[in-house]
């Protein structure tokens, strides 16, 4: 068996073992459980009245600040991953310029701050 | 040739089948033993009924929830609404596929099992924001939309604490973490001493990456009813439910491979490394939990805006700043020769 089959084979094969398992008891009920719908069981779940419109409005800009956020840290993570590991063989030099892209990211991050990005009243 | 591929195909479905047996069964006695330990801190005796000392009461409530009507929302998304759960329940399951409860004990030994995990638990957004997009009602929205900011904040700290482990162990293999915290020193070798804050740390956000109390405002019951959940019924709750605990489990698993060397005996010598390594590692996964059901019963809800502050302004910058710390200790020890 070539080598990246022989690591990633079983991952494919649990993920389609864990699949077929969620599948299969989502599947139960459907099959097993009695069932009598009617109008107001169906309905969407309000405080005791009927909901008066769509429940997909708009809602507060912050938590897509929010994402946007996460977005750039988490790149800035993908990056450190593979620098983290080969940290004894980047040298000195590979250790200089992880801290000057950590450094530019970290006056990002205070102009966000300063920016009132992160506030959340 | 064609023997030997199945045969090898087999044994693999076969360990598949075992661990993932093995995870839900584990997860049906700390979902027990979660009720059982709140309950002790409130004086009351939690579930007694089914089964001695009430321990069957996991397995009697599935399939309670496989006999329950499944009800789906008139105005809901049918496709999504149902596929939200699935996915929560099949990724957080299969995180396991990479870890190892002993000395190369894992279904898939990946040489970036670290990333797979990271990977996987932020999958884990998709599970609850479909779900609470499809439900098309207005706490599941709402509630969603919270769950997803606080999951993606917390993420970041996690990604940055176990930048600074992948600096001390030099691998992503989750065999390889655990075997670089081998020393003489048993307890006092593993990274949750040097590394102590980012240990602090990545235990706080994982309850909130979890959802755990007191970082459940995504479930809370006082304004949100019960979060995204508020339209799921029968299987379909269930699995979000088995999604939520297989993390927290996952969770437990992962601070114990991080922090808590793994399968590794505590005290490095004769009688205590006999033990199989997998009872070590049941034994540190379970403490690890015993602390997470203590915090859900001890420690009051966070509120929303104290919850984003302490994840950005106080959990970013320390991990950021110990990064950098850890990286620049390791740089000077190259230098002077020490490893």
């Amino acid at each position: 068996m070539p080598s990246y089959l022989e690591e990633y084979l079983p991952l494919v094969i649990f993920m389609g073992v864990a699949g077929f398992l969620a599948a299969a008891l989502l599947i139960a009920p459907f099959v097993l459980a009695f069932k009598a719908p009617d109008t107001e069981k169906l309905s969407a779940y309000e405080c005791g009245f009927n909901a008066f419109d769509d429940a997909r409005m708009k809602f507060d800009v912050r938590f897509y600040l929010v994402s946007l956020l996460f977005i750039i840290f988490d790149l800035e993570v993908a990056f450190l991953f593979p620098w983290a590991v080969a940290f004894k063989d980047v040298g000195l030099f590979g250790f200089w310029s992880m801290i000057l892209f950590l450094g530019v990211l970290t006056i990002g991050f205070i102009y966000e701050w300063r920016k009132g990005a992160l506030e959340w009243d | 040739m064609t023997d030997g591929w199945l045969i090898s195909l087999l044994i693999m479905l076969g360990k598949s089948l075992l661990v993932l047996v093995a995870v839900l069964i584990y997860v049906a006695y700390i979902l027990y033993a979660d009720r059982k330990i709140w309950a002790a801190v409130q004086l009351r005796r939690g579930p007694n009924v089914v089964g001695p000392w009430g321990l069957l009461q996991s397995f009697a409530d599935m399939l309670k929830f496989v006999l329950k009507e499944p009800v789906i929302p008139a105005g809901a998304n049918k496709g999504v609404f149902l596929l939200a759960p699935f996915i929560m329940a099949m990724l957080a399951l299969s995180a396991w596929a990479v870890i190892p409860v002993a000395d190369g004990w894992a279904v898939a030994d990946l040489n970036v099992g670290v990333l797979f995990i990271f990977a996987i638990s932020s999958l884990g957004v998709y599970g609850v924001i479909m779900g609470g997009w499809a439900s098309n009602s207005k706490y599941p929205f709402l509630s969603a939309l919270r769950s997803a900011a606080q999951m993606v904040s917390y993420e970041v700290s996690i990604g940055f604490v176990i930048i600074t482990v992948l600096l001390c162990a030099g691998s992503l293999n989750l065999n390889d973490i655990v075997l670089a915290q081998d020393s003489k020193f048993g307890v006092f070798g593993w990274y949750w001493l040097p590394l102590f804050p980012m240990f602090i740390i990545f235990f706080i956000s994982a309850l909130a990456e979890t959802n755990r109390p007191p970082f459940d405002l995504v479930e809370a019951e006082s304004e949100l009813v019960a979060g995204f959940m508020v339209e799921y019924s029968s299987v379909p709750y269930m699995l979000f439910m088995l999604g939520e605990y297989v993390a927290i489990v996952t969770m437990c698993a992962l601070t114990t491979i991080l922090f808590l060397g793994g399968w590794l005996s505590p005290i490095p010598f004769a009688p205590f490394t006999w033990v199989p390594g997998i009872i070590w590692f049941i034994l540190k996964a379970t403490a690890v939990f015993f602390m997470f059901a203590m915090v859900k019963a001890f420690v009051p809800r966070y509120r929303y805006d104290q919850l984003m502050r302490l994840g950005w302004k106080v959990f970013l910058p320390i991990s950021l700043f110990m990064v950098i710390a850890v990286a620049g200790v390791l740089q000077f020890a190259m230098a002077q020769g020490w490893r």
